[in-house]
């Protein structure tokens, strides 16, 4: 038998369900946008015209927010989706905390701390905090 | 606007080409043995009209999505090593965050520029580089013992248990640095760098460096993806045809897998990353604008 530490097991465990999640949502959401079901931010039929700008032109002709402003629109198809994506980014934060819990909770100190700066690392990036464009 | 020139297109033509070639890259990718988001950066940011802030999101996102299916499964079969992974995942994720932000510093012709020179280094590495099934290490560095990055390794093909270890944990952790700068800088994802380290500098199985860059993708991928989400260069109209597009793709590929001639698919794989890497630098020297 391969050795296949519990952490690896629990780890596995919550990741499966929040892949799965993430792009089940990801999926639905798209096909809500897609096929015109919720409106969206910025017109579809417009997107050929914006996408060819960079993002500050793009920006500035759409009124997208950055940061998590995006929150206000998730009654929009574009933004829902966006909502989906940022679910698929967030399984590996959740992962980590319970990484943290896991090794911390049976004294692995070292392995705990590591998972931990990890788990702050991505904390940061997700909440804008770092390189977060406001 | 540069690439195809299709002024007129109705909006849906987009995302369903997308759609398209991602499912082709998923194949490619399987059987081939090539990152989907290695080939889509430099084929999407060259040939279609998409600026490239939002080609390396949606790269990112193909490259995260992918490594967020594989690596449970990877993990369960002790494909991966997670104990292997933290150190090595915490500093390509920092680098990931300082590439991301590099990315969106510079011009887009600098970007797309270095982009083709990364790309064309990734083909002579595909090229000429080795590969070891079972590296001999004799003992493993302070750091490796320490966070026990270690064990017993069942090898399916086999049938053998195998004893593994690693070395060279420092300079592996300066490698994984920089290979988190280039992945968030480009979107590229970096499975063609993860495992020659791994693999060549770490003397881990070969097997097992493969599990564990998809578990080490899916964390310095995520950490680049919030940047990319938190400046809104995430376009759910390009990335979420790519990410289903790549991963049909990729069960078609699993199915195809034992009877398509892989070697040959790998050639062909690499001699398109080789023109999508020329294309990429003449578009950002203006040469082929």
């Amino acid at each position: 038998m391969s050795e296949r530490p519990d952490e690896q097991a629990v780890y596995a465990r919550w990741l499966d369900a929040g892949a799965r999640i993430g792009l089940a949502a990801l999926a639905a959401a798209f096909a809500l946008y897609v096929s015109g079901v919720l409106d969206a931010h910025v017109p579809r039929e417009q997107l050929p015209s914006l996408w060819v700008l960079s993002l500050e032109e793009f920006r500035a002709r759409t009124g997208a927010p950055a940061g998590w402003g995006w929150l206000a629109l998730l009654h929009t198809g574009d933004f829902l989706s966006l909502a989906a994506v940022a679910l698929l980014a967030l399984a590996t934060l959740v992962c980590y905390g319970r990484l943290v819990f896991f090794y911390f909770s049976r004294n692995e100190k070292l392995h705990g701390a590591l998972a931990l700066a990890q788990a702050l690392v991505l904390l940061a990036a997700a909440s804008g905090f770092i390189g977060g464009g406001h | 606007m540069s690439g195809l020139e299709l002024s007129g297109v109705a909006w849906w033509w987009w995302p369903v080409g997308l759609f398209a070639m991602s499912f082709v890259l998923g194949v490619m990718a399987v059987v081939g043995g090539i990152g989907g988001g290695v080939l889509f950066v430099p084929l999407v940011s060259g040939f279609f009209p998409f600026h490239i802030d939002f080609v390396r999101g949606a790269g990112l996102l193909l490259a995260l999505s992918g490594s967020l299916s594989a690596t449970p499964a990877l993990l369960r079969n002790g494909l991966a090593s997670l104990r292997l992974a933290l150190p090595l995942a915490l500093v390509g994720s920092v680098g990931s965050i300082v590439g991301a932000l590099v990315g969106f510093a510079l011009p887009a012709p600098v970007v797309q520029t270095a982009l083709g020179a990364t790309i064309l280094a990734i083909v002579a590495l595909m090229w000429f580089g080795g590969k070891a099934d079972q590296p001999r290490v004799d003992r493993p560095d302070a750091i490796a013992a320490a966070l026990r990055m270690g064990g017993v390794y069942h090898d399916p093909a086999s049938g053998q248990d195998v004893d593994w270890r690693v070395h060279r944990t420092p300079a592996a952790l300066v490698a994984f640095a920089g290979i988190g700068v280039l992945a968030g800088m480009f979107g590229l994802g970096a499975g063609w760098a993860n495992v020659p380290v791994l693999n060549l500098l770490m003397g881990a199985p070969l097997k097992l460096s493969v599990g564990t860059s998809a578990l080490l993708l899916s964390v310095i991928d995520t950490s680049a993806a919030w940047v990319y989400l938190h400046r809104g260069a995430i376009l759910p109209m390009l990335v979420a045809p790519t990410v289903i597009g790549v991963m049909l793709g990729a069960r078609i590929g699993a199915r195809v897998l034992r009877v398509a001639p892989a070697s040959t698919v790998r050639r062909v794989a690499i001699v398109v990353l080789l023109v999508a890497g020329l294309r990429a630098m003449l578009k950002g020297l203006g040469i082929w604008p």
